[in-house]
């Protein structure tokens, strides 16, 4: 399971419709399984298809998490026009380690859809989402 | 010799011949055609790692690339 505070939770599924109908992406930081901290990040690939994290910006996270005595605990994406699942692209690219990968699904406009994956050596387990006030 | 790794001080064996890639493969980094190195501030490119040496008081960061699809 992650906690997820409802302000991180509403601002990962804003950011997916403000960068329709591109793919976004960000990075969660907290303690144990409590997110606390979230980071939109640039897809460089600046696609709908496809995104890649800058790595400049992905140091800079990883150290200010550091610097605040938080650990890396999600890695966050959107899908804007397919479900939230993980595509063979994302399990191979699953390989920051003990970290939990949600996707955001825009396919239903209307209703975005928000899912946490356990992804270890291409073995993928659903995670319970607790969205915590 | 003494250098950082991700942000931890850490004890290494002299070696004149080691590398940045030697060194990931020291540590028993996986997959190392998807890891991004930060060597004292400064991001190598890939075709770095196998001729960069590792020397006392280096500060070295990496990370896997974070990426998919859709």
């Amino acid at each position: 399971m992650i906690r997820i505070p409802q302000s991180i939770y509403d601002d990962m599924l804003v950011h997916a419709q403000e960068g329709f109908p591109l793919e976004v992406c960000g990075i969660l930081g907290g303690v144990g399984d409590t997110v606390s901290a979230s980071y939109r990040m640039t897809n460089t690939d600046a696609s709908n298809e496809h995104f890649m994290m800058e790595p400049k910006e992905q140091f800079a996270v990883v150290k200010e998490l550091r610097a605040k005595g938080l650990d890396m605990l999600g890695i966050y994406h959107s899908h804007p026009e397919t479900p939230a699942r993980p595509s063979e692209e994302d399990i191979k690219l699953a390989l920051t380690p003990d970290v939990s990968y949600l996707i955001i699904s825009l396919a239903d406009a209307v209703k975005p859809d928000l899912k946490s994956f356990k992804i270890n050596s291409g073995i993928v387990q659903h995670e319970v989402i607790k969205v915590i006030v | 010799m003494k250098i950082s790794i991700n942000g931890k001080e850490t004890v290494i064996a002299e070696n004149p011949e080691r590398t940045v890639d030697s060194l990931l493969e020291e540590l028993d980094v996986s997959q190392r055609l998807y890891v991004t190195v930060e060597l004292n501030g400064e991001i190598l490119d890939r075709p770095e790692y196998e001729t960069t040496p590792v020397n006392e008081g280096d500060v070295i960061e990496f990370l896997y690339f974070m990426g998919g699809g859709a």
